[in-house]
């Protein structure tokens, strides 16, 4: 075991790491200049519990009626082999897909476990990436890994089609509604991610079988709800982008090392419970550790990260908290109070806030007159 | 990604004279295409290519072959250089420009469609055969008829029409104002550089997303979603960039088609005539730096600032009044025996009109003649040297708008010898943070190149070019 | 965001309580609008679940989908919807005034329209699918819905594209309509949330705005405004509400006699407790809506407000006719034409709304003095005899300065107005701008740059003086005055010339094939 791991084991305590899937990967890209959010993922913390044990639980929730709804439509499109699904590729697509054969990886000769269902899914995978011609093939349930900051993640995807112009494809199946050919931006922006995620997977597993990484595509099949019904419908998404951001922050996590060197030692996010069911640490034990690894928080973390509403208390005294924006306009300045105080000519300004003292000066003036002139 | 040259590119290293035939070819290529049948053709045209050259011969040629010739540029400016170039190249005996098979001798008056407001330039005033109207009927002898695109839109429909329409700078206008000229021409060569700014829209909405034809997309996008089978040729050389700069630019703006230099590796030299006056300092040392190797960051130490950074203004404003301190001159292929690149062969970048005020009012009345604008405002405009106030610099976050890459595009893209850029400490790990969250819309091409990618680009390059301001 | 919204936010979150960014109001408020407060079910395109609406705070009608996956149970919800909306909407038509119109005709403009308020702008999205999910509908045919249903998707698709026309009120979400003139102590990404936007601006008495927005945020205090609902309601209450109605509907199907008789009376509490279980739900942002309402009521109107009133009531009046003349619905997207037309409305809308708010508010005109696309600032001298000789005749160009000491950006050349006298154009001559603070490079110094202080601007004026040579008096400004001039313009930018659809050119994809409604888009299914 290497220092840092250590060090990370250490943070994170007695609690096993928590496992990486596409989603959290995918979210890796949403604060990359976050140290907490960095070192509490490369530790494998598990924050939503961290989050609740400190004094503020992420809001996030997930209704029931969305998960059965989305279970729904997955069934729908994979029911009978994927019926449906070959139907939308070959139509809507206009992707030529010869016989296609189904293969369901979700249990290999009655084994889930996962190291087992990854090499099987390895196993047919280049197979058929050797067997040329004649291999129109869907892997339903297929099981891919991630090296994903020194750990191995397991990936699965919805499917990986082969064979669709010679390659292989990754479909995501999503259950937000495409209406009149457009769906919400920022849920296929998430889907694309995702994809991305099981794209860069597949490629690693030919790269590491000696195959060629391109024959995976780096157009994805997005399958969704056409209009307000069942039927899906699906469209290609063009995840080239989405690669290049991944691959930067995953090599990004590979300095965690240099990260984790700047911090103490000792330092403990410790969730787990004594004999008695008490959190062996306090909230406030758990707050005052955290605050040890600065946060870059903005409103957008609210969205994207299950410690915001502890980063949000935090920060509440910075313009940030007012929005990423705001600072900016605010020339920068950290402080609401430092803000106020430069705008009020109160505060002298300090090395290198001339500007923006000038700059506040003259807002807080015409905001005085102008209310003022109105009475 | 990486730059691949083309083989224009990989021709082009053996020097000028591969160059020159290489974008002679091409723009053969482009003529015979007109002649070709084809409902359209598509230039694209990397920075300071000849693209206004090509404008030129190629309304010549078509006016060659009798019928008048409809030339749509996006800015009043654009238009009479346009004007200024037709008119000197005299309508008479295209020659071998013409079309083939229809070359020949070919006299007509040009015709400068203008809005009510226009005050015709000296440049368009000093040629005897340009008429100048605001109506279209006034100019219907002229075989060529140049107007922007903005006063073509507003020709009643019925009045003009023609079978060619030359459309220059065509990235830069939008899909809503090809559609109100568009029927006035069968045909359409649309040039301009792909690289540089999009087009924008004032209101925000994503209503027209996925359709086609989108009003919010440029006029060389609609037409090719629409007419997949257009041809779309490339002009292979910069003439402008110097060898310095042509790898960087390529590589960051234009991912999918290289270009190579015109000039050879000595061809291009600043130097200094007044070389007495160097001092130990930073902006010399940038200044040194540049004229040796064609490029400079100048790197103020890191630090949050407001947009219009008075550090940063200062800066700018002292690289340039340095340099004309010491009489820069600039040895080309077309100046041999040096020209002083003088105050109006300097330009300063900015991305925000403020910060070019600022630097204006830095400069002073003594230095007024340092052209000072904006990335938008200096799209087609070049330079021998520029100093460029980096977009990003002093930031806390990187937005889409600084981003963008069309704006670092131009602003690296406009300098014949030398591009100083001016930024604070950070900006490396600025991009790092950047959260990648755009949201995407299906059926819309993801754009390339990204501008996060083409910013760490650059900034990969300027890396090795710093000087640090103390 | 602007620096002067930013500062306002900063004070907000010091002084815990929002901000005015605005002096008087720029949203037209109806004497009757109606709310509506949808919900809809988690994780479906369009599924309504249940909605309050009216014009009526006292009186809220309550719709709810039982089973919102039941196709009929949708329909007989947008068909109770449109039993309030469409009398509402149309209602507004049946009274008209003559205006002149081009030519020296007049035409009719509805003396009042309709306004219908959603809590925020994802409740205008929900509603525009809603729309989108009806308009097509046919009373007869396979698929008969009833007559008011399609009258009602098109009436909500004609609002819904309304509320993207800058400056139209015909349609409002509460929280834009607020952030137009409070700046909160929080984001912009939290403004979104009803409830903490209005604690921000109107705190129950003894409390401050972040402790109050804490208490907005608990989906338990402030159930969401919606249409998205809290999870945690889902999953606790309403997923058992809703498998109990169903249970009992099952139950009551398969019983005769008495136990039947038994079996409906299970079946309508199991409704009346779903109804209850939503009407807290929805109730909380009902009133707010409406509070919110009341505080921009008692803003003072600006001076454009009801010429863009004017302009909402002729977009109604022409819909009205339109549909009552068989229109046809709107077509799912635009047409290459339709597209650029709209798209040049938008800008134009846009711009003329920009310009008008500045005109009416200070507040705002010095959003454009902080950018430098307007200055405000003292006459110091005036030579209002000035004449020149221009192209025909000597005309009266007087000439005055102003000193400023707002950041000026506008350049020699550009022409400037005075909202205190729109008729007057003003040319600048020239700048003596102020130098920015802060440490001069010593390049520069060498230079011989150093200058500072106000800036003082050169105006030519023109306009507005009658036709003499002589200027009334009072029309031009006199040393001492206060004076405020931008590069904004009152006035419409021209309506740009389209070619008809039939004539769309081969770049656009030629003339796209002429619109019918057909069978398949009645027929569509909403499931
Ligand atoms: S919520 Fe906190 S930990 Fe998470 S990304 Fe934001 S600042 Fe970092």
């Amino acid at each position: 075991m290497t220092d840092t791991e250590a060090r990370l084991d250490q943070i994170r305590g007695a609690m096993p790491p928590r496992p990486h899937n596409a989603r959290t990967i995918a979210a890796l890209t949403a604060n990359p200049g976050c140290v907490r959010r960095a070192i509490l993922d490369a530790a494998g913390v598990d924050k939503p519990r961290l989050a609740a044990a400190s004094g503020f639980p992420a809001p996030f929730g997930q209704s029931r009626f969305a998960i059965a709804r989305g279970n729904a439509f997955e069934a729908l499109v994979k029911a009978d082999g994927c019926a449906e699904l070959l139907r939308l590729l070959r139509d809507k697509l206009g992707l030529p897909i010869p016989e296609a054969s189904y293969a369901d990886l979700e249990d290999v000769a009655g084994s889930t476990s996962l190291p087992v269902r990854h090499a099987r899914t390895r196993q047919l995978v280049t197979r058929t990436a050797g067997s040329g011609a004649d291999a129109g093939t869907l892997f339903d349930h297929p099981l891919l890994t991630l090296e994903v900051g020194g750990r191995l993640a397991y990936l699965e995807p919805d499917l990986i089609a082969f064979r669709l112009r010679d390659r292989f494809h990754v479909v995501e199946i999503k259950s937000f509604a495409a209406i009149d050919g457009q769906a919400d931006p920022d849920k296929v922006a998430a889907a694309a991610i995702q994809s991305a995620v099981y794209v860069l997977a597949m490629r690693e597993l030919l790269a590491r079988s000696g195959r060629d990484p391109d024959l995976v595509a780096d157009e994805v099949v997005l399958v969704c709800p056409k209009d307000f019904a069942n039927r899906p419908v699906g469209a290609l998404l063009d995840v080239r982008k989405q690669l290049t951001v991944l691959q930067r922050q995953l090599s990004r996590l590979a300095l965690i090392a240099d990260l984790v060197e700047l911090y103490p030692p000792g330092i403990s996010l410790d969730l787990a419970m004594d004999e008695t069911g008490v959190p062996r640490r306090a909230a406030s034990e758990l707050a005052a550790a955290l605050e040890i690894f600065p946060a870059r928080y903005s409103p957008e973390c609210l969205a994207s990260c299950e410690m915001c509403r502890f980063c949000r208390h935090e920060a509440r005294a910075t313009t940030a908290a007012l929005g990423r924006a705001v600072r900016e306009e605010l020339g920068g300045v950290e402080y609401v109070d430092t803000a106020l105080r430069l705008a009020d000519g109160e505060a002298k300004p300090g090395g290198g806030q001339h500007d923006a003292a000038a700059l506040l000066r003259t807002a807080a003036r015409l905001r005085a007159e102008s209310l003022a002139a109105a009475g | 990604m990486t730059g691949v040259p083309t083989t224009a590119g990989a021709a082009a290293r053996g020097g000028t004279v591969s160059a020159a035939s290489l974008a002679v070819a091409a723009a053969d290529q482009v003529i015979a295409d007109l002649a070709a049948g084809h409902r359209a053709v598509v230039v694209d045209s990397p920075p300071g290519a000849g693209k206004s050259a090509l404008v030129v011969r190629a309304a010549r040629a078509l006016a060659g072959a009798g019928e008048p010739v409809m030339l749509v540029a996006q800015t009043n400016g654009q238009v009479d250089d346009l004007v200024d170039r037709l008119a000197s190249a005299a309508l008479v005996r295209s020659g071998s420009a013409g079309l083939a098979g229809a070359a020949g001798a070919v006299a007509g008056p040009i015709g400068r469609l203008c809005g009510q407001d226009y005050v015709p330039s000296a440049r368009v005033r000093r040629h005897a055969g340009v008429t100048v109207s605001t109506e279209i009927g006034d100019l219907a002898d002229c075989v060529v008829v140049v107007g922007t695109a903005a006063k073509w839109a507003t020709v009643r429909a019925g009045a003009w029409s023609c079978a060619w329409a030359v459309v220059d700078e065509a990235y830069q206008m939008r899909s809503d104002l090809l559609l109100r000229i568009a029927g006035q021409f069968d045909r359409a060569l649309l040039v301009g550089d792909p690289g540089q700014l999009d087009p924008f829209a004032t209101v925000d909405i994503d209503r027209w997303a996925g359709l086609t034809w989108d009003p919010m997309q440029s006029a060389v996008e609609v037409l090719l979603r629409h007419n997949p089978d257009v041809v779309v040729r490339r002009l292979p050389v910069s003439w402008r960039l110097p060898p310095s700069a042509v790898p960087v630019v390529a590589e960051a703006f234009y991912p999918f088609g290289g270009f190579a230099a015109g000039s050879g590796p000595g061809d291009r030299r600043l130097a200094f005539s007044s070389s007495s006056l160097w001092r130990d300092e930073p902006v010399d040392a940038a200044l040194s730096l540049a004229v040796q190797t064609g490029w400079a960051l100048y790197e103020l130490p890191a630090r949050h600032t407001v947009r219009t950074d008075s550090e940063a203004v200062q800066a700018c404003a002292a690289l340039a009044a340095r340099l004309l301190q010491r009489g820069c001159v600039a040895y080309s292929e077309a100046h041999p025996g040096g020209m002083p690149a003088g105050a109006d062969r300097i330009a300063i970048g900015t991305a925000h009109r403020d910060q070019a005020r600022a630097i204006r009012n830095a400069l002073g009345p003594a230095l007024a003649a340092v052209t000072v604008d904006t990335a938008n405002r200096l799209q087609g405009r070049e330079f021998d040297v520029t100093i460029v106030l980096h977009p990003l610099s002093g930031r806390v976050d990187a937005t889409a708008f600084h981003l963008e890459a069309g704006r670092l595009c131009v602003l690296a893209s406009r300098h014949r010898h030398a591009c100083i850029v001016v930024a604070r400490a950070g900006i490396p790990e600025l991009l790092d943070a950047y959260p990648s969250t755009e949201p995407v819309h299906l059926n819309v091409p993801a754009k390339f190149p990204d501008g996060w990618e083409a910013n760490q680009a650059v900034m990969a390059h300027l890396t090795g070019h710093r000087v640090s301001a103390r | 965001m602007s620096t002067l919204t930013a500062l306002a936010r900063a004070q907000a979150r010091m002084a815990d309580v929002a901000q005015r960014v605005a002096t008087v109001r720029h949203v037209h408020i109806g004497t009757r609008p109606m709310v509506l407060v949808p919900l809809a079910l988690a994780g479906e395109a369009n599924a309504p679940l249940a909605a309050l609406v009216g014009d009526d705070p006292a009186t809220p009608r309550l719709f709810v989908v039982s089973q919102p996956r039941n196709r009929d149970e949708r329909f007989a919800f947008a068909a109770e919807l449109a039993s309030v909306i469409v009398p509402y909407v149309e209602g507004f038509a049946a009274t008209t005034e003559q205006v002149p119109a081009e030519r020296g005709e007049t035409r009719a403009r509805s003396l009042d329209a309709p306004q219908l308020v959603l809590p925020n702008r994802a409740g205008i999205a929900f509603t525009r699918l809603l729309g989108r999910s009806t308009r097509f509908r046919r009373p007869d045919g396979d698929h008969p819905v009833d007559p008011a249903v399609p009258v009602l998707g098109r009436w909500l698709s004609f609002l819904t594209e309304r509320a993207e026309h800058p400056g139209s009120c015909l349609m409002l979400a509460a929280t834009e309509a607020l952030s137009l003139h409070w700046a909160s102590g929080q984001s912009e990404l939290e403004d979104l949330n009803l409830a903490t936007l209005l604690a921000w601006i109107d705190p129950p008495p003894g409390v401050g705005g972040a402790a109050a927005a804490a208490v907005g945020e608990d989906p338990l205090a402030s159930p969401p405004a919606g249409p998205v609902t809290d999870p945690g309601f889902d999953n606790d209450v309403l997923a058992p509400l809703i498998d109990a109605f169903a249970r009992t509907t099952e139950a009551a199907r398969s019983e005769s006699g008495a136990s039947a008789e038994l079996g409906h009376a299970a079946v309508r509490r199991a409704r009346s407790a779903l109804e209850r279980a939503l009407t807290g739900q929805l109730l909380p942002t009902w009133q707010l809506v409406w509070r919110a309402l009341e505080l921009l009521r008692e803003l003072p109107a600006g001076d454009h407000v009801a010429r863009r009133w004017e302009a909402d009531r002729d977009a109604f009046t022409g819909y009205a006719a339109y549909l009552r003349d068989g229109g046809l619905p709107q077509p799912r997207r635009d047409g290459a034409v339709a597209a650029a037309r709209r798209l040049n409305w938008l800008e134009r809308a846009q711009a003329s709304f920009a310009a008008q708010r500045a005109f009416d508010d200070p507040l705002v005109m010095a959003e454009y003095r902080m950018t430098g696309e307007a200055f405000a600032g003292q006459v110091v001298a005036a030579d209002p005899g000035r004449v020149s000789e221009g192209a025909k005749r000597r005309v009266l160009r007087p000439w005055i300065t102003v000193a400023t000491a707002d950041p000026v950006l506008v350049m020699p050349g550009t022409v400037v107005t005075s909202p205190a006298r729109r008729g007057q154009k003003a040319q600048v001559i020239s700048v003596t701008a102020a130098v920015a603070p802060g440490p001069v490079h010593p390049v520069m110094l060498e230079a011989g740059n150093g200058a500072s202080g106000p800036a003082l601007v050169a105006l030519e004026l023109s306009g507005g003086m009658g036709r003499g040579l002589v200027a009334p008096p009072g029309s031009v400004p006199e040393p001492g005055e206060r004076v405020c001039y931008s590069t904004l313009t009152a006035d419409y930018l021209p309506i740009a010339e389209f070619p008809p659809p039939e004539q769309t050119p081969w770049t656009h994809g030629g003339p796209p094939a002429p619109y019918e409604p057909d069978d398949e888009d009645a027929a569509e299914d909403w499931s």
